[in-house]
């Protein structure tokens, strides 16, 4: 799932009459629906196996586990019930219907930028939808975490109000992918590194941040830890389709794949490609680690008698099928998060219309030890021109900990 | 048009799932399913006791499958290789049981080429030969059982096990000498989890390179020998292991 | 009583090859399909670990893939007059289970059929007279030819990433490829694989000897491939653990690796696992299903209707559905008549080994493929004159070894001793430098009056069924082609420099201690009469006509060579059938 977070807010209260979108502006409710599934709302807000939109998703945040909302048109338990200006007071400022501070697992940090229009034609869109009466229990934080008052002192410090406002030195193609990457697709939600009230650091967008005991990868051309070595063409591609010549979306990412970019169009998809290959990285300069370490001696040989059946003895892999481990961010990210967790977990790619194939990798769990994981996790992160910090033991132990206790995703 | 009873559906549904590994019934539509750590690696076998034979029974096969691969300067014979742990680890589990084989009466003796149709279990049938064994030998030997006995003995005793010299009580001897030297060499080349195969020490006295996956660059690399050496499934091999 | 499910389109029984082909087929035309399977689901990246899968005790020996006796077996006699006795352990043959059937775990050979395979009795009468062939022996025509069959071969091949060199593209003869072969409309997907040694080696002593190698059709893939589906699959790594093991690393062709990935997204599709047919339910007519009847694993018993049935399970279970079912006239071997049953078939396999001097050569058995090798085809079918020899049929033969796995290759000289300092000795000296391949000649096996399945009266299954029974022996004809053709293969062996060749034709009685292979024929099969044949030349039932039924069960009788892709295409014949013409107007496809 893409959002770390979501709204638990929502308050729902006996009140103002309900708004009644014009059922029959098609128009604007199939841009409300292409814009639904570009947000991708439906992840956070259905728990699993239940009802789109209904509601009732765990969130992981920093401060606990909320649960997401009814936004279906219930007009008990959903927002069936509220009119325009308050939902679009969600979206624009964070506040729920009773002008209480939302918590920012709703991402209205990036969705304030989306112009009043297109929050109105999703609003449209939902009001299609079939009503789910389900009620979502909105207080599971823990104290002081509950106290919502706080939530304004967080605005104030993380929240810059105000639409998306084009950058008129840059292409409309370029403008077009920074309202979305900004607005409503937040994708920095994950992507970009917090701090520890949960807040975006500033300056550091889309450089990649851990969550979920995954760790969203950079995403800006950075050449060795971001998309510097994707083509826009290899961005759409695996957003389209979960996957390209280089990578495969699993994890949140798939989900995200699953139920957003690839339903996204495609002239979207080429605007975020273009915003993104143009968000510049550090491109910090790296050493690989000595090969002859030890760790990195271990690495080489378990990587040759346990990986190189898929990834192939040159860390190219297979186009479409299997990762390419050379060069990118899925192995050198400073934040070893994702591969000692696909190592031992396992972890399988997505399967879309575009892209059925949807390889998985198996686990080593049984197989490989915390020292064994740790040393082919560093070769891998340092063979074929890679460079990034070695995976310790000890590392690969709290992880291997606190993987066991996560549910399946 | 047959019927089936209900009582033969319970049943039958009970035979399944003592035969799998515990799945249930499923209903697949919308992808396919997936979850984490799957893949269900083999139980090691474990050092530490006997888990089905008795203290005698292990001594008596130890012996036995020292003397079918017996040890040499540079390779180890069958004691030390652990095919006796391999022996016994298996008779204790759905092998020794024959969990998975056809075992419904009646049993009836047919032609050779209709195959074994033995009612008894590959477990009962090491306990009673080893038994009808151990009987034969303190008989004949002044009351030493068969690991005690020096190894042209036992040879002489192996021998009359494979060409029906040497008639068990209550056994058949060439019988147990076909299901000993097929389970002893099982246990000499399977992977090293199983507990046979110590040290892949079959593996390098023959040149197998154990459970790899990819041969690619060596494939048509024709009359070379392949350099790298065995790995089995949990590694063992030392290159696995950083060496400051 | 069952539990009454709402009627779907289309039932299928058994989600291997047959079945995934037809329910991709099918939910592409818009039926609401459910397909199911009496084993477990398995997949690649949860059943096929990298890790775990190179277990030749696991997987090999101990068969976890393989239905187990104990869920289903099967009784066997090779003569009338015998007691036919249950099938303990399995030995000549292996019985698939699970999604993917026998596909998750072949070796993929891709071959076609000859031309000729398909009139094989007008064929041989032609050439040889009626006289030629045994007075028992019950070959026939399958009601199709090469010809009708050549565009659904294609596909099967391109649906499956083949690699091979073409032997004849459009009655072109091609260097590098099986002159022999009939004509095909354009070359394999992909190039061939590469060669061990001793596959190369083999090549080069058969050329020598003037005759035709070339490289087996293979399912292992020689570079990455993606098929009309959409789904891709990656080049093989010769790692030695293919027939009998799951393909961890998407190289094999399989149900899993070339049609379910887009056949799981479609919403018209359904799998139900670890689900048993136990009977497929007719009309009071007798002459249409209205469903079936399956159990779970909790003992629950559950009615699917549906408007069409498709019998898809292994060949053996097939028929025993259909017997246990009431569909069609169980065959009488004495009386001649009846048609399910009948034509029972396998396959007569045999081997030389070739023992090389350990200092000269060196085979490295162990990197290998499930269907690499290089094979010859100048004594299969009726390419070489039968005159006089006394026999028909025949075989591909090649050095196609799959494996060097030390449990099941190490094979050692006639005269070592069976333990022992010898025997040790001889392990050591022979194993990097042996050439064995346990099917290297790859006989056809004809129909025989008397060979034939029927119902036990004395074992029951796990439900308290009738065990199917099969009467099965070698005859004169396939053991004198065995003769001949092994001794052919011999040469062959010596000369690739063999310092030892044992050669083991098959020998007589038929045995169930041995593995052969698992190729199954026969028993309910296609053709244009139906007092001779089960089904018509589209799979149809003659005796109801809404229900088909798939696989080498439809073999008339089974020739030199792997049936699967046969199978295959067979399936895209039928389906194509069925499509542009059953569905429009449901009813016999053939007026009997």
């Amino acid at each position: 799932m893409r959002l770390p977070l979501a709204v638990l807010a929502l308050c729902v209260s006996a009140g103002l009459a309900r708004a009644a979108p014009d059922a029959q502006d098609f128009e604007t409710i199939a841009r409300g629906r292409a814009l639904t599934v570009a947000a991708d709302c439906q992840a956070c807000h259905t728990a699993p196996g239940g009802q789109p939109f209904a509601g009732g998703r765990p969130i992981e945040t920093p401060f606990g586990t909320i649960l997401s909302s009814n936004i279906t048109p219930d007009p008990d338990t959903g927002i069936g019930g509220w009119s325009d200006h308050d939902f679009v007071a969600v979206l624009q400022k964070g506040r729920g219907r009773d002008g209480q501070h939302i918590y920012p697992a709703m991402p209205y940090t990036y969705t304030a930028r989306a112009t009043h229009e297109d929050d109105l034609a999703i609003r449209a869109y939902l009001a299609t939808l079939p009503p789910v009466r389900r009620a979502v229990n909105d207080d599971t934080l823990p104290f002081p975490f509950n106290i919502r008052a706080a939530l304004g002192i967080w605005d104030r410090l993380f929240f810059t109000k105000g639409t998306f406002r084009p950058v008129p030195v840059k292409s409309a193609e370029w403008n077009r992918g920074a309202y979305l990457v900004t607005g409503l697709e937040h994708c920095g939600m994950c992507h970009t590194p917090k701090n520890l009230l949960g807040g975006d650091r500033s300056g550091r967008a889309l450089q990649g941040y851990a969550l979920q005991g995954w760790f969203a990868p950079n995403i800006t051309d950075d050449r060795r830890r971001g998309l510097g070595s994707w083509s826009v063409d290899d961005i759409v591609s695996y957003l389209r389709t979960g996957h390209n010549r280089f990578a495969a979306a699993a994890g949140p990412m798939a989900e995200e794949v699953w139920v957003s970019s690839q339903g996204d169009d495609m002239a979207d998809l080429h605007a975020i490609a273009v915003y993104l290959k143009d968000q510049p990285g550090q491109d910090v300069s790296a050493a690989p680690l000595d090969p002859h370490r030890p760790d990195m001696a271990a690495g080489a040989a378990i990587y040759a008698d346990r990986c190189s059946a898929c990834h192939t003895p040159d860390g190219a892999g297979v186009a479409g099928l299997f990762p390419r481990l050379a060069g990118g961010p899925s192995t050198q990210s400073i934040d070893p998060a994702s591969i000692v967790r696909v190592i031992l977990r396992g972890a399988r790619s997505v399967s879309t219309q575009a892209a059925p194939t949807g390889p998985g990798m198996p686990s080593f769990a049984a197989t490989l030890d915390d020292r064994e994981v740790a040393a082919v996790a560093t070769y891998v992160r340092n063979a074929w021109g890679n460079a990034a910090p070695a995976v310790t033991p000890a590392r690969v132990a709290a992880d291997r900990a606190s993987l066991a206790d996560r549910p399946t995703d | 048009m047959q019927q089936v009873t209900r009582r033969a559906l319970l049943a039958g549904a009970a035979t399944l799932l003592a035969s799998g590994p515990g799945v249930r019934a499923a209903i697949i539509r919308g992808g396919r399913p997936w979850q984490p750590y799957a893949g269900g690696p083999p139980e090691p076998a474990g050092s530490g006791p006997w888990h089905w034979f008795t203290p005698e029974e292990g001594a008596a096969v130890e012996a036995l499958v020292d003397r079918l691969i017996p040890p040499e300067p540079d390779t180890p014979g069958g004691r030390d290789a652990g095919c006796a742990v391999f022996i016994d680890r298996q008779l204790a589990g759905p092998y020794g049981s024959a969990a998975a084989l056809y075992m419904r009466p009646p049993f009836r003796d047919g032609t050779k080429a209709q195959g074994n149709q033995s009612p008894l279990t590959p477990a009962a049938r090491y306990r009673a030969a080893l038994a009808a064994l151990d009987a034969h030998c303190r008989a004949a030997f002044a009351g030493q059982p068969f690991a005690r006995l020096p190894e042209a003995a036992q040879d002489r005793i192996i021998h009359g096990l494979e060409d029906s010299s040497l008639q068990l009580d209550g056994a058949s001897g060439r019988g147990f000498f076909e299901l000993l030297i097929k389970d002893t060499q099982h246990g000499f080349f399977a992977d090293p989890v199983y507990g046979g195969n110590r040290d892949m020490c079959a593996w390098k006295m023959i040149g197998f390179p154990g459970a790899r996956y990819d041969y690619r660059d060596w494939i048509d690399r024709h009359n070379q020998p392949f350099p790298l050496p065995p790995v089995a499934i949990g590694g063992g091999r030392p290159g696995w292991t950083p060496h400051a | 009583m069952p539990n009454r499910l709402p009627s779907r389109d289309v039932a299928i029984i058994g989600l291997g090859w047959t079945g995934s082909i037809l329910a991709e087929q099918l939910t592409a035309e818009g039926l609401d399909v459910v397909a199911i399977e009496r084993g477990p689901w398995r997949d690649t990246p949860t059943d096929f670990n990298v890790n775990t899968m190179p277990d030749e005790l696991r997987y090999r020996i101990q068969h976890e893939l393989f239905l187990r006796p104990a869920q289903q077996s099967l009784t066997f006699r090779n003569t009338l007059g015998q007691e036919a006795l249950p099938v303990r352990t399995w030995g000549a043959f292996m019985l698939p289970n699970g999604v993917g059937g026998g596909g998750t775990h072949w070796n993929a050979e891709m071959w076609r059929f000859l031309p000729s395979d398909f009139v094989l009795r007008t064929h041989l009468t032609q050439r040889y007279g009626a006289a030629f062939l045994p007075a028992d022996m019950t070959i026939q025509d399958w009601g199709i030819t090469y010809d009708e069959l050549e565009p659904f071969y294609d596909r099967f091949e391109y649906l499956c990433g083949t690699s091979g060199t073409a032997g004849n593209v459009a009655g072109r003869i091609l260097p590098g490829g099986n002159p022999f072969e009939g004509a095909r409309s354009r070359p394999y997907p992909l190039p061939a694989m590469k060669q061990g040694y001793g596959h190369a080696l083999f090549a080069d002593a058969a050329r020598n000897l003037g005759y035709h190698p070339f490289p087996q059709p293979s399912g292992n893939l020689s570079a990455p491939y993606t098929n009309p589906l959409g789904v891709q699959m990656g080049p093989c790594s010769y790692c030695g653990f293919c027939e009998w093991f799951g393909c961890a690393n998407y190289s094999k062709a399989s149900p899993q690796t070339t049609i379910l990935p887009t056949l799981a997204l479609r919403k018209n599709f359904e799998a139900r696992t670890l689900c048993e047919v136990t009977r497929i339910n007719l009309d009071r007519t007798g002459r249409r299903a209205t469903g079936v009847t399956y159990v779970d694993t909790s003992g629950q018993e559950w009615e699917q209707p549906a408007d069409l049935v498709l019998l898809c399970g292994f060949q053996l279970f097939n028929v025993q559905l259909l017997l246990l079912s009431g569909i069609g006239t169980p065959y009488d071997p004495v009386a001649n008549t009846g048609v399910i049953g009948r034509n029972f078939t396998h396959q007569t396999t045999s081997a030389a080994i070739g023992f090389f001097d350990k200092a000269k050569y060196n085979f490295n058995p162990f990197m290998s493929a499930g269907a690499i090798g290089m094979c010859i085809d100048e004594f299969n079918g009726d390419n070489f004159d039968h005159g006089p020899l006394g026999f028909v049929g025949g075989g591909y033969m090649g050095q196609v070894q799959t494996n060097g796995r030390p449990i099941e290759t190490t094979p050692v000289p006639p005269g070592t001793p069976l333990w022992g300092h010898g025997w040790k000795q001889a392990i050591r000296d022979n194993y990097l430098s042996t050439i064995f391949s346990g099917a290297g000649v790859h006989g056809s096996f004809y129909s025989y009056r008397d060979i034939y399945i029927d119902l036990d009266p004395t074992w029951k299954d796990r439900f308290g069924r009738p065990l199917p029974r099969i009467t099965i022996d070698l005859k004169p004809n396939e053991l004198r082609m065995s003769a001949y053709l092994t001794d052919k293969y011999a040469e062959i062996i010596r000369a690739m420099g063999a310092r030892q060749v044992v050669s083991q034709p098959r020998k007589g009685p038929y045995s169930m201690s041995a593995y052969q292979t698992s190729h199954l024929c026969g028993g309910a099969i296609m053709g244009t009469d139906p007092r001779t044949s089960a089904l018509n030349k589209y799979l149809q039932s003659w005796d109801v006509p809404n229900l088909f039924v798939m696989g080498a069960t439809a073999f008339p009788q089974n020739a030199g060579y792997n049936p699967t892709t046969t199978i295959g295409a067979l399936t895209y014949w039928a389906a194509h059938a069925i499509r542009s013409t059953y569905l429009k107007d449901p009813g016999p496809l053939v007026r009997a």
